[in-house]
């Protein structure tokens, strides 16, 4: 069936299987690979994309379901062409990520984050990424950079949701 | 739809649903979603119960001021309630018709006696909680049927306080133990009514009305909670599995309690 999708601010018409999972749509479909595909039932956070700016499991969700919400992927993140985000420089700087499998939802639950509280506590950025699973950081350096990317955001007047 | 295809489930925010069907443990042939029709998102205070449309998303109940104010054991654990990204698309009564017996939603619903309201072939069924869930992911939910509404009491008392305590491998996973306890104390710290529940420690959370009897016309005293909490455990049989033992659950489960009561009893304190 033909679904239209709003992702990353562009319009989408995809022809997909009804049973078709948001993150297969984003990665078969539109080869959006940023989305991850991890245990693909809901536990480890790799598939995170933002629905209407929350963060949600794209695993959870089957495409039809998004049609009429706004979806953004990590590649919907970066003002423009070869430029990042505070969030995805706040990452690099701090070595927020070593293999890099769980870093691109781990920014976008960040970044759900930061777009509602501008100065959040360690205990809300803990809070904000414990459906997030990392096997190598160990996740000192990720709450590391989403602390610098707060406080940049906050010196720089910017709110997350503003590419 | 329901009654033409005994294979077809009824979807809203899909977030338990969704992942019984990745590991093929549900497998419908039709999917029928639920969670655009307007007139079953919502939260009214009715007076003596706050009513909660199905799919009422967890997220919208977690920062409800309704919630807050006349439901504060609820509005205590949705925080407990999966994680942020869950809570963004799963609903109350995803959470309800699921009948997991860690769940903290179905806790409360059980702890504080919460009516479910479903409708089946156009008319309204009403069931009490602790009669709703029957085993692990079983509720007498007929799959005809599809839930309306939850009501949950709301205690009129000036001082009540509520008390939330669970134990698990990593925060908001699924519990291994958890319990609740609301009190409403009068104006000299002693219980007039309780309502105790644990959950995750048996396939359904169970209710423990003779503490909650116990501590009535009582101030909190440790020992006597701990006695009281040893004799109502004493004769359940609690669950095993590779996280936990029957043994390990029914000893967390009375710390839990004490807790989640200790806890109860000082937030009422504080209200004036």
């Amino acid at each position: 069936m033909k679904v239209e999708l709003d992702i990353n601010r562009e319009r989408h018409t995809v022809d997909i299987e009804p049973r078709t999972s948001l993150l297969d749509c984003l990665r078969d479909k539109l080869l959006l690979t940023g989305a991850h595909a991890g245990c693909e039932h809901g536990v480890c956070g790799a598939c995170t994309v933002l629905v209407d700016g929350a963060a949600v499991r794209s695993c959870l969700m089957f495409a039809v379901q998004a049609d009429g919400y706004a979806i953004t992927t990590i590649e919907g993140l970066a003002p423009g062409p070869g430029e990042l985000s505070p969030l995805q420089d706040a990452f690099c700087e701090t070595h927020g990520m070593q293999c890099g499998y769980c870093t691109p939802a781990m920014i976008l639950a960040a970044h759900a984050l930061l777009s509602k509280n501008t100065s959040p506590t360690r205990e809300e950025i803990i809070e904000a990424i414990s459906g997030n699973i990392c096997r190598c950081t160990g996740y000192a350096q990720i709450v590391e950079a989403i602390a610098l990317a707060a406080e940049r955001m906050r010196g720089q007047n910017i709110k997350a949701d503003q590419p | 739809m329901l009654a033409a295809d005994d294979g077809a489930r009824v979807i809203a925010g899909g977030q338990t649903l969704v992942p019984l069907m990745a590991m093929r443990l549900a497998r419908p042939t039709r999917l029928i979603d639920i969670a655009r029709i307007p007139g079953l998102a919502y939260i009214r205070d009715e007076g003596e119960h706050v009513a909660i449309g199905a799919t009422t998303r967890q997220c919208v109940v977690e920062s409800d001021a309704v919630v807050r104010a006349k439901l504060p054991l609820l509005a205590k654990v949705m925080p407990f309630v999966g994680h942020t990204a869950t809570r963004a698309r799963g609903t109350v009564g995803g959470s309800i018709v699921n009948g997991d017996g860690a769940a903290e939603i179905i806790l409360v619903a059980v702890t504080l006696g919460a009516t479910l309201v479903w409708r089946e072939s156009g008319e309204n069924n009403l069931l009490a909680a602790p009669d709703f869930f029957l085993g692990p992911m079983v509720t007498a939910l007929p799959l005809t049927a599809c839930l309306a509404e939850a009501r949950f009491p709301v205690w009129h008392e000036k001082r009540v306080g509520v008390g939330f305590h669970e134990i698990n491998a990593r925060q908001s996973d699924f519990a291994f133990v958890s319990a609740a306890a609301q009190v409403a104390l009068d104006g000299e710290a002693r219980c007039t009514r309780a309502a105790i529940g644990i959950g995750a420690a048996t396939a359904v959370p169970l209710r423990l009305d003779a503490v909650a009897e116990d501590l009535k016309g009582q101030r909190y005293d440790e020992g006597a909670v701990r006695k009281s909490l040893g004799a109502a455990l004493d004769g359940i049989e609690t669950m095993a599995d590779l996280h936990a033992s029957a043994a390990y659950r029914k000893r967390v489960a009375g710390t839990m309690a004490v807790r989640a009561i200790a806890d109860a009893f000082a937030n009422a304190a504080r209200r004036p």
